[in-house]
């Protein structure tokens, strides 16, 4: 992104969050697999696969634009 | 925009746990540790106030379109979908969609090749200080004013939702914003947007999906409306669009044609230099033209996390929302809090926390964009011309740095103000409207007509402007009755409907007057309007760039994108 800085890309950034933010959110799910919260849909156990898809996509973004790649 | 501020008064929507604060405490320790890296690129004016024009166009185009993703923007128009149903996505459809190709491939060029910092940095090389000096004023006290108006808003909801306390939410976003806007500069507020793109889609993302699990799809869902809202039309665009009476919004066709796709929407992404920023830290001229074409795929998507949830709210939530009011009964609530419902509804511990950091850093991201955009407009287009004109580049970023802590001072002091008399949020919201619709008529005329003089683009400029408080006047204060059925051109015409005719009204009025002083003044040199109009600028060709890379054919195809659309929920 930064030819002229050689700044870390913003989408390494991005990736971190992304992957900070799915595992905290798939240990939750997991954490109460066993006796989900009271909303709609809670069997589906959607933090679970849902935090499991921004881990990926975070360890994706962190991989492919970690600082010193490009 | 639609406000939310009239709600809140009720109990708090939702419950976080140890997990959800977790989450939303590291967004401010990431925000921050990246605002203390990016400081020491920020070096010059170039760097501070255009982010070092050095983004691509897939950054530039993901700031662009954040800009305009805020948390107000979200709450309300989710409530507007509630409200009115499907026809709230006009704002994200014909309202911005031809708009942002217009930018990206007719007026970027000009704003890029002419290398000015900002919108008024525009109107001071092609009309003088008259018109810029005008539109930079204008423009610095509305933006101040309207990031203390997003704080207080968030703040407002923030006690609704959790039940923080005003004040502490206030402080802590406003030194977090201000510490990493300082800092670095548009390098900070362009990199919180991209974040906040990503944490909005993903934290409001499950609410469509597991809504449409809910009602099975989308036949399942307008089945649910119609039961729970008989003989009432909410998933149609344009069929109820014949005349006022016939939809709830209270307006026709061709206001939404004319008055919202040709005039407000081109004036607001094309001359609020809020957004104009974004793209102007472009690395070079295709990638300016590409970052808002790119960024108008992103915008029409939109609505699927926005629009959507509002119209699952009047299919699945238990009760009916409310109209806004400043008093809710209890257990009532109101339109604008539908999106916090369904996240509610939805979103145990985690997701919860992951939807309330988005909405947080909507606002934020706000807050940054007004004052990095104050910050620029100050410091360019009015400190340096007209009180300090030859001081060393050091001294502007200097002068940038302290602009944006002063800046969110005064934001503050707004929110203060605001909390003692709430409706002086309405009068900024409309002073802002006053500004952009005449300001595309002075930015359009000046790039496409050589002709077009100082005064022209001056006095046009100051006569719409004026034409347009004096029918906010007419038809708010004055004698509505007398006058609606003028200027919006029906008894009917509701709030939204006298927007878009008074926007359409003082863009003609900006142009009739433009050029009828124009035709009696003297027009500039030629050779002083080169890079600044269309006749005289040569701008380069992309024969040699693939299909695939040149911005026409995208373009093109947003277009052909958006026509489907409407088909599609005709």
């Amino acid at each position: 992104m930064s030819e002229k800085h050689h700044i870390i890309p913003v989408w390494f950034f991005v990736g971190v969050l992304l992957l900070v933010y799915g595992v905290m959110i798939f240990i939750s799910g997991l954490a109460e697999w066993s006796h989900p919260p009271d909303t709609v849909l809670a069997e589906l156990h959607a933090p679970v696969w849902w935090g499991g898809l921004l881990a990926v996509l975070g360890v994706i973004y962190c991989a492919m634009f970690r600082p010193g790649k490009t | 925009m639609n406000p939310l501020f009239a709600m809140f008064v009720t109990q708090r929507l939702v419950h976080l746990s140890g997990v959800d604060l977790a989450i939303i405490a590291f967004y401010f320790v990431l925000v921050l540790v990246i605002g203390f890296y990016l400081k020491r690129f920020a070096n010059t004016g170039e760097d501070f106030f255009l982010a070092g024009r050095e983004m691509t166009a897939w950054v530039a185009g993901l700031a662009f379109v954040s800009a305009n993703l805020g948390s107000l923007e979200l709450l309300g128009w989710a409530g507007s979908a509630y409200q009115y149903g499907i026809m709230a996505a006009h704002w994200y459809w014909i309202g911005a969609i031809p708009a942002m190709v217009f930018l990206g491939l007719v007026m970027m060029p000009f704003y890029y090749i002419s290398k000015t910092h900002s919108v008024p940095g525009y109107l001071k090389l092609r009309y003088g200080s008259e018109a810029s000096g005008l539109s930079a004023v204008t423009f610095a006290v509305m933006t101040i004013l309207m990031s203390g108006v997003n704080m207080y808003a968030m703040a407002v909801v923030m006690k609704v939702v959790l039940g923080w306390d005003i004040n502490f939410s206030i402080w802590v976003s406003s030194l977090t914003v201000g510490v990493y806007v300082a800092a670095g500069g548009l390098f900070s507020a362009i990199f919180n947007e991209v974040l906040q793109f990503f944490l909005i889609w993903f934290g409001a993302l499950l609410i469509p999906i597991l809504g449409m699990i809910e009602t099975g799809g989308w036949s399942g869902m307008v089945a649910r409306i119609h039961q729970n809202f008989p003989g009432q039309d909410f998933t149609h665009m344009w069929a109820p669009m014949g005349s006022f009476a016939n939809n709830p919004m209270g307006i026709n066709w061709i206001g939404i044609v004319f008055g919202l796709g040709a005039v407000q929407s081109m004036g607001y992404w094309t001359t609020d230099f809020l957004v104009v920023q974004r793209v102007l830290s472009a690395k070079d001229i295709r990638s300016a033209k590409m970052a808002p074409i790119l960024g108008s795929f992103f915008k029409m998507a939109v609505p699927l996390i926005v629009i959507l949830p509002g119209l699952l709210g009047l299919a699945v939530l238990p009760m009916h929302l409310v109209p806004n009011a400043p008093h809710l009964a209890p257990g009532q609530h109101s339109y604008n809090e539908v999106l916090p419902l369904m996240l509610a509804r939805y979103c145990g511990p985690g997701l919860l926390g992951l939807g309330i950091t988005a909405l947080v850093a909507g606002f934020m991201a706000g807050m940054a964009g007004n004052v990095s955009a104050f910050a620029t407009v100050w410091t360019y287009d009015i400190y340096r011309p007209f009180l300090n004109k030859a001081a060393p580049d050091k001294h502007y970023v200097s002068m940038g740095r302290w602009c944006t802590l002063i800046g969110l001072i005064i934001s503050i002091g707004t929110a203060y103000l605001v909390m003692g008399f709430a409706s002086i949020m309405d009068y900024v919201q409309a002073l802002f409207g006053f500004f952009i619709a005449p300001l595309f008529g002075t930015v359009l005329l000046g790039m496409l007509w050589k002709r077009v003089t100082r005064w022209g683009g001056f006095l046009g400029l100051l006569a719409g402007t004026v034409s347009s408080i004096t029918m906010f006047l007419l038809m708010q204060k004055v004698d509505p009755q007398r006058w609606v059925p003028i200027f919006a051109r029906s008894p009917l015409a509701k709030g939204l409907a006298q927007d878009m005719y008074q926007s359409l009204w003082s863009c003609v009025t900006c142009v009739v007057v433009t050029v009828l002083v124009t035709l009696v003044t003297k027009p500039k040199p030629d050779a002083e309007l080169v890079g600044l109009v269309y006749s005289l600028t040569p701008i380069a060709k992309e024969e040699h760039a693939s299909w695939l890379h040149r911005p026409l054919v995208w373009g093109i195809l947003a277009l052909v994108a958006l026509v489907i659309l409407q088909i599609i929920f005709w």
